[in-house]
């Protein structure tokens, strides 16, 4: 198996791309898809100071790296959630990815704000499922650290974003995929919020975390197992396999007519009573959940 | 003297193990994996489907949930 690029011993097979690639020319291939994303979808400006929401998994890690390789002022956030040996593994990746590149990493953690609390604890005197807890306090938190940046950046993939696009579908949850974008904008004090890997799949994220010598966590968290994410994943690959290409077909067809699920008027936001953060509601959901969690500690 | 060769697959915390030198797609077949949904590494190293392999290889899954 020849690279297509240099002729030399290609390592890895995209057949999505009709593609045979060694080391070398697909880190040049991914940096330049990469490039190109943030350009045709006006992700970023050069110049912009990019706030990156890692993980410690392959896709935020490998996401800084190519921001940084790119050549843009790229700070990192790291958000305990407080999931056990999950959490301590993950930021462990995170900052000695940080050191490693002389990167800054700004910390946030979930039980500074719920009394020491963390998202399991949480999430059962909520009542409420982990991962949404999860998903509310990581966005609020997320927004919060990003105030002194221009844009803020998250490793979404396309893997990602078709199987919530088929969630989407199959559910037609319209109000859903209005909001689903590469780029959502700026809203008075909501940061902007930009996902330059959309075109990338997660083997491609996984391959160039392993070439480019980036030490992320394996683990799972142990709240994502059986979640309807991995079995639309699993469907759409078994199709990716019969006929390669079927991934990005959907979410670039997606692009192309979400326009038609916009709604015409987006719902007005004002500020929360308590803290300021944009919201629908006098009191955002993010206080809400906090005032509820804390009167019963 | 014949030598024979084995191939030893760490997946998930479970060890496979194939008599005789495979192709690493023929390995994937026989575990009834997506190429799409795994990467095969030796060592450090990224290992092309074409390529024979023998000794220990590790079969890595990319895809994440939540």
């Amino acid at each position: 198996m020849k690279c297509r690029m240099c002729h030399g011993r290609a390592v890895i097979k995209l057949p999505a791309h009709n593609l045979n690639l060694c080391e070398n020319c697909f880190v040049t291939f991914l940096q330049r898809r990469v490039r190109r994303t943030i350009g045709s979808l006006r992700l970023l400006s050069p110049g912009e100071k990019v706030l990156v929401a890692v993980s410690g998994g392959k896709d935020s890690l490998s996401l800084w790296d190519l921001l940084l390789e790119l050549g843009y002022q790229a700070e990192g956030l790291y958000i305990d959630l407080g999931i056990g040996e999950y959490s301590q593994k993950s930021e462990e990746k995170a900052v000695s990815f940080a050191q490693r590149k002389g990167a800054r990493l700004h910390i946030q953690r979930v039980k500074d704000y719920f009394g020491g609390l963390a998202i399991p604890e949480i999430a059962r005197r909520a009542k409420r499922t982990s991962c949404s807890v999860c998903g509310l306090v990581k966005r609020y938190l997320m927004n919060q650290s990003g105030r002194c940046f221009d844009v803020i950046a998250t490793g979404h993939n396309l893997d990602d974003e078709v199987s919530f696009l088929l969630g989407n579908l199959l559910n037609w949850q319209t109000d859903a995929l209005a909001r689903q974008a590469p780029s959502l904008p700026d809203r008075e004090s909501l940061r902007r919020k930009v996902k330059p890997l959309v075109l990338c799949s997660e083997r491609e994220m996984a391959a160039y975390a392993l070439i480019r010598g980036i030490d992320y966590i394996l683990d799972e968290c142990p709240y994502s197992q059986g979640s309807t994410s991995l079995l639309y994943k699993s469907a759409l690959n078994r199709l990716e396999q019969e006929s390669p290409g079927t991934k990005l077909r959907f979410y670039q067809g997606f692009l192309k007519s979400r326009l038609a699920f916009v709604a015409k008027e987006e719902p007005e936001l004002q500020p929360c009573e308590n803290c300021g953060y944009l919201t629908t509601t006098q009191i955002c959901s993010f206080c809400r959940l906090q005032q509820r969690v804390l009167e019963r500690v | 003297m014949e030598h024979s060769s084995t191939v030893r697959v760490s997946y998930l915390g479970k060890v496979y193990e194939f008599e005789g030198r495979l192709r690493a797609e023929k390995v994937l077949q026989k575990l009834n994996l997506n190429p799409e949904e795994v990467l095969v590494i030796q060592g450090n190293r990224l290992v092309p489907p074409d390529e024979l392999v023998e000794g220990e290889i590790e079969i890595r899954p990319v895809i994440s949930g939540g």
